[in-house]
């Protein structure tokens, strides 16, 4: 015999608090967007271009603060605009390492006279993008002048203008795509009003999650966007399961009240959704913890969708078909 | 329903077993594959075994660029009526480029059709003398007195992909020079070109080594041209002044016109230098065409300086001492030995077609990646056992069903990525770790499903197979939504995003048929064996 952390026969009301849950995500949504035109994404290079240099100590060394500052000041002055350095892990601990992170770089008029120097020879092209080969390859060399040739060179990327252009748009479309696919799918599977409601919880579950990277100014990258179109294929999932259950219920019972036959099938459907959201998380969990420093803000983004992902489809998903309403002779469309 | 015939079962149990059939040589090296598997191995991205990836784009235009400009030269000789084409000198104004095409006014009206006769001549089937089918380069339109010359659009995709095949060629050739294991060299759109060399290995040579244009002439050095009127901007015609790396003067005034260009160099390598100790040369030796003409040159022209121009930059301008008749010679300049080994691979691939930029790099060190790798490795474990603990924990005995078929669905994901050779990247990982979150969901699904029918108070072999069988439209509705995501990812993601969502695309495949059918052969087996006890779920 197993466990049962959720009793059978549940009956919660989900219908009765569903406008108290459209005002809760309504300020989540007003927040989010707030957040987002006025703080803004941090966007990764992926989407800003520039470039990251991430460098570890040389074997058996770790770095100091003084380091740290020293790479600070060093590439400060080289006329290449905002250089960020950073350092991840713990200074004088185990795994540290300084991470730079070089700006787009438009052209190499104000470039200091070390980085035009010491160019790398023959290389052609646009302007812009060969302002970032050099500003990357001038921030490599002051690293190795500042911290020793054996450091150890863990990262390079190099993202240009035409490249970071490309994935914005890549991006945005693939998430575009993405929703509209699972429109055209659910309303080929079920009925318009069950769509609207999906689509709606997606939306909200998108917005919500930009949101939140909008508040906590992660790294918003590429691996963002996987997240994203794994998020909304998740919410999806779960809206899905509710909905199946719905239009059953709806054949099952002809003349039980919309409201009545939506709670009854959010119930029925509870204890699965918790666990199958218990077991992704559980998993989830262990990626944040051991995956390592670059996949963790693809998991955070995966966590948290989840959990407003579960969320919208018991209190956005189901409560919209209250209001757009159901069709209830599903005699003929269904075999 | 819950029987399957010895038929189906075997045909399950099959799949499972080639799942890990597949990834067995995983497990060894490359050359020590035990005998009766075959190599059928997942690739380890550049993201975990270390490795630079650069996306490189071919200015395309440049090549067009090249290709109208020499086409003033001949239009203007094929009117003058030159040795080729042996007629009457017709009198005409321009040619002028105009963007894409070239417009020639002819003066005299009575020798239009004679010009358009002659200019017909310069349009050529494309591809070469037995190129069929390609259509011809140049289109040549008659309007009044004048006469516009335009590139196809064939003709515009041929040179620009000729160009994009030729660069991959230079690019295989200078990266195979480095000594690289199994670089990857694709060509992406139409104008851009994938490298990926795994490895530990340093990004900035690599680059150095694939971006130069590698462009080498050889020009006779004018001495009359004063330095200081040069710098001001007063050359004489055809003449030029470049930079020098290793000379007394910063800048040498040459001919315009080379002497020899570089696709005559036959080869080239590194050595010590004869004369410098510590310093290193490149040996060369010209095809005959050049040998010929190096040592005319040189007979010519004993006692005066000529120059050995790399990419617009003068590396050496030695003198003639005497005529150089072997067909070989030596570029000195104080060049140490990666310097002089780095021009020798130049000068031997040949130049690129078009100048190449890098327009992406993604370098990740050997250390970060095996770093990554055990940090997959071990959120993949604890997310795996987690989870076998929960469902086991939780449903009991179905519970360990469950996990049999994660077991089984962890092996086809691995075997199918063997099969397919696909390149496992961090993402990846994540995607395998995800699928296990999300694989039991149909196990969760239909067992929820059979402790609704029990308590509604079936019989357990009836509550199963109802469990199993309405369970199914919500399991299907919600697999395909998942893949659906997982393939826009894929046709719209690069890289890193792929990887993710081939992994999370077979795991969607491969969950199913775990989660539905082995769970269901054995808890068929179980309920059908008890029929009167009650169920354990």
């Amino acid at each position: 015999m197993g466990l049962k952390l959720i009793p059978d026969n549940t009956h919660v009301p989900f219908m009765n608090v569903r406008m108290a849950a459209f005002g809760v995500s309504l300020l989540g949504i007003i927040a989010s967007v707030v957040a987002f035109f006025v703080i803004g994404l941090n966007f990764g290079i992926d989407f800003r271009g520039g470039s990251v240099i991430e460098v570890g100590p040389a074997p058996g060394e770790s770095f100091t603060i003084e380091n740290l500052t020293q790479v600070r000041n060093a590439t400060g002055e080289l006329g290449l605009g905002s250089v960020d350095a950073q350092e991840i892990g713990a200074i004088g601990g185990g795994e540290d390492g300084i991470v730079v992170t070089i700006e787009l770089q438009t052209s190499t008029e104000d470039f200091a006279q070390r980085c035009l120097d010491n160019a790398p020879q023959g290389i052609a092209g646009d302007e812009a993008e060969v302002a970032n080969q050099i500003a990357t390859a001038c921030v490599k060399g002051v690293l190795i002048e500042e911290l020793g040739s054996d450091i150890e060179e863990r990262r390079i990327d190099v993202v240009g203008p035409t490249v970071s252009g490309e994935l914005v748009q890549a991006g945005t479309r693939a998430v575009i795509i993405a929703v509209a696919l699972m429109l055209i799918y659910i309303w080929l599977r079920f009925k318009w009003q069950f769509s609207v409601g999906a689509i709606v919880a997606l939306v909200h579950d998108v917005i919500l999650t930009i949101g939140m990277f909008s508040i906590t100014q992660l790294d918003f990258d590429l691996s963002i966007i996987a997240a994203l179109l794994t998020i909304v294929g998740y919410s999806m999932n779960d809206t899905v399961v509710v909905y199946d259950r719905v239009r059953e219920n709806l054949r099952k019972f002809k003349k039980k009240p919309l409201t009545e036959v939506l709670d009854l099938s959010i119930n029925d459907t509870l204890s699965r959704t918790i666990i199958t959201s218990g077991t992704t998380l559980l998993a989830l969990i262990a990626l944040f913890v051991f995956g390592g420093a670059v996949l963790r803000g693809f998991t955070a983004a995966m966590i948290w969708g989840i959990l407003i992902g579960t969320y919208s489809s018991i209190f956005i998903a189901s409560p919209i078909l209250q209001l757009t309403g159901v069709d209830r002779d599903w005699s003929k469309a269904e075999s | 329903m819950l029987q399957f015939n010895r038929w189906q079962t075997t045909f399950m149990l099959l799949i499972v077993l080639a799942g890990a059939y597949f990834t067995v040589p995983n497990f060894f090296a490359q050359d020590e594959t035990p005998p009766g598997f075959m190599e059928t191995r997942i690739t380890l991205g550049l993201d975990l075994q270390g490795g630079s990836y650069l996306l490189l784009e071919v200015d395309t235009q440049k090549v067009l660029d090249d290709r109208l400009n020499n086409l003033l030269g001949d239009i203007r000789s094929e009117l003058r009526g030159g040795a080729a084409a042996g007629g009457d000198r017709i009198t005409f104004s321009g040619p002028n480029r105009e963007g894409d095409t070239i417009i020639v006014d002819i003066r005299d009206e009575a020798q239009v059709d004679e010009a358009l006769d002659r200019l017909r001549r310069l349009s050529t089937p494309l591809g070469g003398p037995l190129g069929g089918g390609f259509g011809r380069n140049l289109s040549v339109e008659r309007d009044g007195a004048s006469i516009t010359l335009e590139l196809t659009q064939e003709a515009r995709e041929f040179y620009a992909s000729a160009a994009v095949e030729d660069s991959m060629e230079v690019v295989r050739r200078r990266i195979d020079a480095l000594g690289t294991r199994e670089p990857m060299i694709m060509k992406q759109g139409d104008n851009r070109l994938v490298v990926q060399v795994p490895g530990d290995n340093d990004s900035e040579a690599l680059k150095d080594v694939i971006n130069r244009t590698g462009q080498l002439s050889f020009h006779m050095v004018d001495p009359t041209v004063s330095l200081a009127d040069a710098q001001n901007g007063l050359l004489p015609p055809r003449r030029i002044m470049l930079p020098t790396e290793d000379d007394p003067s910063p800048f040498l005034v040459l001919e315009e016109t080379p002497v020899i260009t570089g696709d005559m160099v036959q080869t080239a390598s590194a050595g010590p230098d004869q004369d410098s100790a510590g310093s290193f040369q490149i040996n060369f030796s010209f095809d005959s065409r050049g040998a010929r003409r190096f040592a005319e040159t040189t007979r010519q022209n004993v006692g005066e300086r000529f120059a050995i121009v790399l990419d617009d930059r003068i590396i050496s301008a030695p003198n003639i001492i005497s005529p150089i008749i072997g067909g070989s010679g030596r570029i000195t300049g104080n060049f140490s030995a990666q310097e002089s080994n780095d021009l020798a691979v130049l000068i031997r691939s040949g130049a690129l077609p078009a100048p190449l930029q890098t327009i992406e790099q993604r370098t990740v060190g050997a250390g970060l990646g095996a770093d990554s790798v055990k940090a997959g490795a071990e959120a993949l474990i604890l997310g795996f056992i987690l989870v076998v603990i929960y469902m086991g924990v939780y449903y009991g005995r179905f519970g360990i069903y469950a996990d049999i078929a994660l077991i089984a669905n962890v092996l086809m994901i691995a075997g199918a990525l063997s099969l397919l050779g696909s390149t496992l990247t961090l993402p990846g990982i994540a995607g395998i770790v995800l699928t296990i979150g999300m694989a039991v969901d149909a196990n969760v699904l239909i067992f929820e499903r059979i402790r609704e029918e029990v308590a509604a108070g079936k019989k357990a072999v009836q509550a199963v197979e109802a469990g199993y069988s309405k369970a199914l439209s919500a399991i299907i509705d919600a697999n395909i939504t998942t893949f659906i995501a997982a393939a826009v990812m894929f046709y719209l993601g690069s890289g890193p995003v792929r990887g993710f969502s081939v992994t999370l695309a077979i795991g969607v495949v491969t969950s199913v048929f775990s989660a539905y059918f082995l769970t269901r052969l054995m808890a068929g087996r179980h309920v059908l064996a008890n029929r009167n006890k009650q169920l354990s779920l």
